[in-house]
């Protein structure tokens, strides 16, 4: 490279780095410094009044998952806790897996259309991924609810004759759930399937492999990445909703979005709302992670 | 083909399951959206068609407050984010990969990859710092949040515009004598608005949905029109909720409709 085009190399580069230096300040003060702060608050002890004193400490780690005797000091499970860990993994995983369930024939029945129709399907996918998740969760706590429309209609119909229980329920947080994250499984899963080569299945049909054949063994194995990306785009949300499980699961059927906020409400214990937070960080960057380095050993597979 | 009937792409029950889907995605909504217009309180009973609980949100003070309040937000937030993307995006595409670009991706589209309530909590410590030390306690927060998360909504299709366009056309400015801000601002800037004004859309439609982040860096008084319906459809529900839901709803609808005629006509 003569000295002239290396010039123009650092300047361009240089300019890369002006044009971006704004917004990277205004993400750096309002979104990413303030995490640092937070990992430091978690090893801090607690505020009598919330917020947190001075000092070092370990409890808010300590505190994730044990729960110190307040006469003799000794350490045991925290079971509280401990549940709501459960619950949270347990119906992240339960929404991802219907949702892939549901949304791969979705993704699939789009993908199939004829060019002008599919772009109307897709939209119709778009509208509810855009539409405010606190509507669409207040439009299914409107069906369940006690005196809500399904209640309603089997009652009128006297198919029941008391009110089901139906909100406040891990299933209701898991039928929301669902609801709200499926289009972010059919978005991902559409993408890919858009890039299939129809081709295939004849060579596969040609070749006596059933449907079931074909979805397992041709289609599945070639759309991995869209259900990979499809399916953390559901888990990472599930893992950290807050807004669902606060209306459908209401104050017991906590999930950990809702125990970090109490622990800055209610329990007055910012330093374990901190650790929660930064655990909950932790594991969402080590699904990302576990993303990326897959795509990437896809793409070179691919090439 | 002997058999007509057979498509080659059909799996047995996709097409009953996605149907089921795109009833089950637009039911629960078409429900909100119908007993908005019930003279009835409830979903309980329809009682007839009645306009009257748009005018009880309409004539309600913290509804129209809270409105105001979103509206101004979602416009300070959009236009100061759209600003932001623009220049990183012009920043980040068409040049030489160079060391740190992964860096500055990374960066813009962290408020994607975080949790939206660890966000929430980071922000609401490190604002509570901020307000102890100057006492100011104004809409500077929310904006300054909102501003951050709607980068990468802004950035997204702007860069998609950026790197869809043809650069022979800024070169053949040049080679007119055209300077480097000529070219920007009479070949450059008019293709990419299309790109910006999509990115402003989304960056509107995602400050004007949001709860959380908001619920927790506001300060009392300072309700947004999802942080005051959250708080409702906590106390008690009444149909009010559901007339406010679905203005809200025609208004995303409508800036996501301009959103795709906007970003279309790059493949014509």
């Amino acid at each position: 490279m003569s000295p002239a085009e290396q010039a123009e190399v650092t300047r361009s580069a240089r300019n890369g780095w002006l044009l971006s230096a704004p917004a990277l300040v205004v993400l750096t003060l309002a979104a990413i410094g303030p995490l640092a702060i937070v990992g430091a608050y978690s090893f801090m002890p607690p505020g009598e009044f919330g917020n947190v004193a001075w000092g070092f400490s370990l409890e808010a780690w300590q505190g994730i998952l044990f729960t110190k005797d307040i006469f003799d000091g000794t350490l045991a499970w925290a079971d509280a806790n401990l549940t709501i860990f459960w619950r949270s993994v347990k119906l992240s995983v339960l929404t991802t897996v219907f949702a892939f369930v549901v949304g791969f024939p979705t993704a699939w029945f789009i993908a199939t259309r004829p060019p002008k129709a599919r772009a109307m399907w897709l939209f119709l996918i778009t509208i509810p991924f855009w539409t405010n998740l606190l509507i669409r969760t207040f439009a299914i706590t409107e069906i369940i609810r006690k005196e809500g429309l399904l209640n309603t209609v089997l009652l009128n119909l006297h198919i029941i004759g008391q009110p089901l229980e139906m909100i406040y329920t891990d299933t209701a947080v898991f039928i929301g759930m669902t609801y709200v994250y499926l289009p972010l499984m059919v978005l991902p899963l559409f993408a890919s399937l858009d890039r299939f080569d129809m081709r295939l299945l004849e060579a596969a049909y040609d070749l006596y492999a059933n449907p079931w054949q074909v979805l397992r063994r041709v289609i599945m194995p070639i759309v991995k990445p869209g259900i990979i990306a499809g399916s953390i785009l559901v888990f990472v949300p599930s893992l950290g909703a807050y807004v669902t499980p606060r209306l459908l699961g209401g104050g017991k059927n906590m999930m950990i979005g809702n125990f970090i906020e109490l622990q800055f409400g209610q329990g007055r214990n910012w330093p374990l709302g901190a650790s929660l937070s930064v655990t909950l960080l932790i594991i969402v960057t080590g699904a990302l992670l576990v993303y990326v380095r897959y795509a990437n050993r896809e793409t070179r597979h691919g090439q | 083909m002997a058999n007509k009937g057979f498509v080659i792409s059909r799996l047995p029950g996709f097409n009953p399951i996605a149907g089921l889907v795109f009833a089950g995605l637009y039911l629960p909504i078409l429900i909100l959206v119908v007993y908005s217009f019930n003279a009835g309180r409830s979903v309980a009973s329809w009682e007839g068609f009645s306009l009257q609980w748009y005018a009880v949100a309409w004539e309600n003070d913290a509804v129209k407050d809270a409105t105001i309040r979103s509206l101004y937000l979602a416009a300070s937030a959009a236009v100061i984010s759209t600003v932001l993307a623009t220049l990183a995006a012009l920043g980040t595409t068409r040049r030489k990969a160079f060391g740190g670009q992964t860096f500055i991706y990374v960066m813009i589209n962290q408020p994607l990859m975080v949790p939206e309530i660890v966000s929430a909590v980071a922000l609401l410590i490190f604002f509570a710092m901020i307000k102890q030390a100057t006492g100011y306690a104004g809409m500077g927060y929310l904006i300054a949040a909102h501003s951050a998360f709607c980068i990468p909504f802004a950035y997204l299709p702007i860069r998609a515009r950026l790197e869809g366009m043809d650069m022979t056309l800024e070169t053949a400015a040049a080679d007119l004598y055209a300077s480097t801000w000529q070219a920007f601002r009479f070949v450059t800037l008019p293709l990419l608005l299309p790109g910006i004004f999509a990115g402003m859309m989304l960056a509107f439609v995602t400050s004007l949905d949001d709860v959380v982040i908001t619920v927790f860096v506001k300060s009392a008084g300072q309700d947004t029109l999802p942080t005051y319906m959250l708080g409702q459809i906590r106390r008690q529900v009444t149909a009010e909720i559901n007339a406010i839901s679905t203005v809200l709803l025609a208004l995303t609808v409508l800036l996501l409709t301009l959103f795709f005629v906007l970003t279309r006509k790059k493949d014509e």
